[in-house]
């Protein structure tokens, strides 16, 4: 009765290495799928989404349409104070979107051109790590999703992200329509009855538009910029190699922002 | 006893100063409200389960449709099949609060009508007379959920 040592090396070392050789194998026929396919994900199809942003295409004027379909849809309010902005998408200077990137021989013009930016949905989310009611946390399609329901707004996940895409609500977003010079910036808020507004004292941010998602349609922001400029923003799938994201980071030179930090950003930006 | 006259007086005193928030609402007793439909709620006949199931279980469904929303991103509900053809009683409820609080509904059969989970785009949709359908009921109950802080409450005519 019973296995020898020898045995029990024998039989742990084939074990091992069948395992190994089990999920190298799977890398090999299926790369990027591994993790993906363990639980598919009902109704959004994609295992891990991501966005690329083509610089050549936008402008400032194409970039505001975006912010502002996103923040109708969203009913993101304007408080009009940069102190209580509560924003999904908003634009950032070059020298400020990429301060690792910089040099003081760069030209003023691409120095101040404006970036679109928005939450990266890391693959190693900070936020999510330090956020102590798992209100924030990472879908199993790769987004980054907020729990209203269960945010207690320590704001700790705020002070986690290095890209500053989450914002507080100080207060109650449906002042918007009781206070006289708030009223004319946000004409008919709640703009979209079919999305909930958020309540004091909860953090939010941009979430690839999971509710759009769910019906088959692409992100607002992605919608509205493709109207104009056909490519100005391409959305897909990373896990599948045959997606346009995948074949637009191959061939194109894109950059992402602070990837020094590790939390691997899936938001791209052709320059 | 000394002062007799001044004590009784006192106790009556006292005594109707007590019951004066009872003898004042004597009569006057509010009644249980009952959720009013909207004809579309009528037409519609059944809500996503039965009736008995959702006055006694609603907070329970919404919360757990809450969850798997936005937490497990299922969209969907596919209600239990005939729950209006089944008996309500005692004991069907007991097995409905014991389902409800495992987090499981396993043993109900499900139809093949779908439903999406939403308080303000499903639930509102029928049910747009949010003040005689949720509200009078929750301030006769003296609660106050806060679903309203943030879900948009269908506009109703006055």
């Amino acid at each position: 009765m019973g296995v020898n040592r020898r045995e029990f090396l024998k039989i742990a070392g084939a074990a091992s290495l069948f395992g190994l050789g089990g999920k190298t194998a799977i890398e090999i026929l299926a790369p990027g799928k591994v993790e993906a396919s363990m639980e598919a994900l009902p109704l959004t199809g994609g295992e891990r989404w991501a966005m690329v942003v083509d610089m050549h295409k936008m402008d400032d004027a194409l970039m505001d349409k975006c912010i502002e379909a996103c923040h109708r849809e969203h009913n993101v309010p304007d408080l009009g104070n940069p102190k209580e902005e509560v924003k999904w998408l908003w634009k950032e200077d070059y020298h400020h979107s990429f301060p690792g990137q910089h040099h003081q021989y760069i030209g003023d013009h691409f120095k101040h051109t404006n970036f679109l930016l928005m939450c990266n949905h890391c693959t190693n989310p900070p936020c999510c790590r330090v956020c102590p009611t798992q209100a924030t946390f990472q879908r199993k399609d790769g987004i980054v999703m907020m729990d209203m329901h269960r945010c207690i707004g320590c704001r700790f996940c705020m002070a986690a992200c290095p890209f500053g895409a989450r914002s507080f609500n100080w207060g109650d977003p449906y002042r918007v329509t009781r206070v006289e010079e708030l009223k004319k910036l946000n004409p008919g808020f709640p703009t979209n009855r079919e999305y909930p507004t958020r309540s004091k004292g909860v953090v939010e941010k941009c979430t690839f538009c999971t509710e759009r998602l769910a019906k088959g349609l692409l992100p607002a922001c992605v919608e509205v910029a493709n109207k104009v400029e056909e490519g100005a923003m391409i959305f897909g799938d990373l896990a599948d190699p045959e997606s346009e994201v995948r074949q637009v980071l191959k061939e194109t030179y894109t950059i992402r922002r602070k990837p020094e930090l590790g939390t691997e950003p899936n938001l791209f930006f052709i320059v | 006893m000394y002062d007799g006259g001044k004590i009784i007086v006192g106790l009556i005193v006292c005594l109707a100063f007590l019951l004066s928030p009872f003898i004042y609402n004597a009569g006057t007793t509010a009644k249980a409200p009952v959720p009013e439909l909207t004809e579309k709620a009528k037409e519609a006949k059944e809500c996503v389960e039965s009736t008995t199931y959702m006055r006694a279980w609603h907070m329970q469904l919404l919360d757990q449709w809450r969850h798997e929303v936005v937490r497990d991103a299922k969209r969907t509900y596919r209600p239990s099949r005939k729950a209006r053809d089944m008996r309500l009683d005692q004991q069907v409820i007991d097995q409905w609060r014991h389902a409800v609080s495992d987090g499981t509904r396993r043993y109900m059969p499900k139809s093949d009508k779908v439903f999406e989970k939403s308080l303000q785009n499903t639930c509102l949709d029928c049910h747009s007379n949010k003040s005689k359908f949720c509200d009078e009921c929750h301030d006769y109950m003296g609660i106050d959920p806060y679903c309203w802080d943030c879900h948009i409450e269908p506009e109703e005519k006055k």
